[in-house]
C-alpha cells in the first residue's frame, strides 16, 4: 500500500525496482535524495540520462563502449596478438584490475546453458572467428567462469579453435588465497594438483 | 530444527540474491528437493564445486517451510566436472538432468529414477559409449520407470506379436497393420532393434549400430519423450550430435 503521496512514492517505487534494493532501502535512498544538495541530485540525474544515451557495445569485442570501439580496442599500445575470451563485460573489469594481461578482449555475452535456452548461436562466437581471420592473433586465453557452464563453453570454444594454429589456454583453477585446505572440494583440490607449480625450476 | 542427511544428484541451480543459489537435487530417499546453498557463489565458499549440476553429493540439510537449507556437502562423484570437459557429453548430460527434473516430483520418493540417473551419468562420464546412445537409453528407461514404456516389438494397441513396420508415438510404440492410425511413421527395422537394445541394456548390439539408425532412433526417442511429458525438453534441442573421432566407440 502506498504510504507517501505523489512523486515521493513514485521515486520509492522506482528505486525499489533496482536489484538488491528492498522497500526500506528505497525509502532511505529517496529521503536521502530529498535532503541532498540540489547540485548532487542534478549530477546523478545527468549521469543516469547519459548512460543510456551514450553507452553502447564495442563493435569489435562486445565490451561496453562510449562509441563504436571500447577503450581497450581503441588503445594502440595493447597487444593485438592475444585475445582473452570472457563471458561478461564485468569480467573484463576484473581481469583489468589484476594488471597481468596486456592483450585485448572478446566478450561472448554469457555462457552456453541449454537449460536456459542459450546455445552457441546466441553468443558472439562468429564475431570471434571473424577477428581471427586476419591472422594477427596468435594466442587465445579462455577466461569463462569456473563453473560447469563456463567449462562447457570453454570446451566448445577449444573444439572450435582446434583447426587454427593458435596457442589456446584456459585460466587455472586452484585454492583460494586465505582458505583452509581441508575445506577445499575435491574438484578444486584435484585441479590444484593438476596445475601444481615447480618451486625449484 | 529437523536436520536430515541424504545423497543426491544436483539437477539444476538458480541464482538467489547476491551470493546464494537454489539447488534442485534428486535425492535417494526424499525424491526431488529444492534447497538453498548460502554463499555458494563466493570464491571462498566451502561448498566449492560440489553443488554444480551433475555432481553426486552426500548432503546434510535442515528443513524449511518452502525451501530447505544445505548445511554440509561432501562430494561422492564429480560426474558434472568430468562431463563438462567434453561438449558433446555435457549437452547430453544436461538433457538427462532436465528430463529427470521433469519426471520427478518434490518430496515424492523416486528411488528407481535416482538409480537410473546415477547409472546414466556414470556411464556417460566413463566414456565407453557414444553420448547420444546413453542419452536415448536413459530417456527410454526413465519413461519406462515412469510408466510410459514404449512397445518396440508387439503392437502397442492390440498386443499382436511383432515385429511391425509402423510406429505411432501417441499409441505408445509399434503398431500392427490393422491398428495402424493415420500419420504413423515407418522407421527402419534396424532402428526399432536399436531402441529395443537400448531399453534392455544390450550395449554390444547398440554400439554396433550405424549412424543412420542412431539418428532416426534419437528422433523417435525425443518425440516419444516430449509427447508423454506433454512439453518440450529444452536441452534436447542443444544436444551436440557431431560424431567424436576421439571416442573409442
Amino acid at each position: 500500500m502506498p504510504v507517501f503521496e505523489g512523486v515521493v512514492q513514485d521515486l520509492i517505487d522506482e528505486l525499489g525496482r533496482l536489484p538488491g534494493v528492498g522497500p526500506k532501502s528505497a525509502q532511505r535512498i529517496a529521503f536521502h535524495l530529498l535532503q541532498a544538495d540540489p547540485h548532487d541530485v542534478q549530477r546523478l540525474v545527468q549521469a543516469l540520462s547519459e548512460v543510456k544515451a551514450k553507452v553502447a557495445f564495442c563493435e569489435t569485442c562486445g565490451n561496453i563502449a562510449e562509441g563504436t570501439q571500447c577503450r581497450i580496442c581503441a588503445d594502440p599500445r595493447r597487444d593485438a596478438t592475444a585475445i582473452c575470451v570472457v563471458e561478461e563485460p564485468k569480467d573484463v573489469v576484473a581481469i583489468e584490475r589484476t594488471r597481468e594481461f596486456r592483450g585485448r578482449y572478446h566478450v561472448l555475452g554469457g555462457a552456453i546453458s541449454p537449460l536456459d535456452g542459450i546455445g552457441p548461436d546466441d553468443l558472439r562466437f562468429s564475431e570471434l572467428m571473424a577477428r581471427l581471420s586476419s591472422g594477427e592473433v596468435t594466442e587465445i586465453i579462455i577466461a569463462t567462469d569456473p563453473n560447469l557452464e563456463g567449462e562447457a563453453t570453454a570446451s566448445y570454444l577449444a573444439r572450435l579453435l582446434s583447426p587454427f594454429e593458435l596457442r589456446v589456454s584456459r585460466l587455472a583453477s586452484g585454492l583460494p588465497v586465505g582458505g583452509d585446505l581441508e575445506y577445499a572440494d575435491e574438484v578444486t583440490l584435484g585441479r590444484a594438483f593438476e596445475g601444481r607449480k615447480l618451486l625449484n625450476a | 530444527m529437523p536436520l536430515y542427511r541424504d545423497s543426491g544428484v544436483v539437477l539444476r541451480t538458480h541464482k538467489l540474491g547476491e551470493a546464494d543459489r537454489i539447488i534442485t537435487i534428486l535425492t535417494r530417499s526424499r525424491g526431488k528437493v529444492r534447497a538453498v546453498a548460502k554463499g555458494v557463489r563466493r570464491t571462498k565458499s566451502r561448498f566449492g564445486a560440489r553443488l554444480e549440476p551433475g555432481m553426486h553429493v552426500d548432503l546434510q540439510c535442515y528443513e524449511g517451510r518452502s525451501l530447505d537449507t544445505i548445511t554440509q556437502a561432501v562430494g561422492l562423484d564429480a560426474w558434472g566436472h568430468v562431463l563438462a570437459s567434453s561438449y558433446a557429453d555435457w549437452t547430453a548430460a544436461v538433457a538427462i538432468l532436465e528430463t529427470a527434473d521433469r519426471l520427478t516430483e518434490e518430496h515424492e520418493s523416486a528411488v528407481a529414477q535416482y538409480h537410473l540417473l546415477c547409472g546414466a551419468l556414470r556411464t556417460l562420464a566413463g566414456g565407453a559409449h557414444e553420448a547420444t546412445l546413453v542419452l536415448d537409453a536413459y530417456l527410454l528407461r526413465a519413461l519406462s520407470v515412469a510408466g510410459w514404456a514404449p512397445s518396440l516389438h508387439d503392437c502397442a494397441r492390440c498386443g499382436a506379436e511383432g515385429p511391425h513396420r509402423a510406429f505411432h508415438i501417441a499409441s505408445g510404440g509399434a503398431v500392427c497393420p490393422s491398428c495402424r492410425p493415420a500419420g504413423s511413421s515407418a522407421p527402419a527395422p534396424a532402428t526399432l532393434e536399436l531402441l529395443g537394445a537400448l531399453l534392455s541394456g544390450d550395449w554390444a548390439r547398440a554400439d554396433d549400430s550405424g549412424p543412420r539408425e542412431r539418428r532416426e532412433g534419437s528422433g523417435l526417442t525425443a518425440a516419444f519423450a516430449q509427447w508423454h511429458l506433454e512439453r518440450g525438453i529444452r536441452a534436447l534441442g542443444y544436444v551436440d550430435r557431431t560424431p567424436d573421432p576421439g571416442r573409442t566407440r
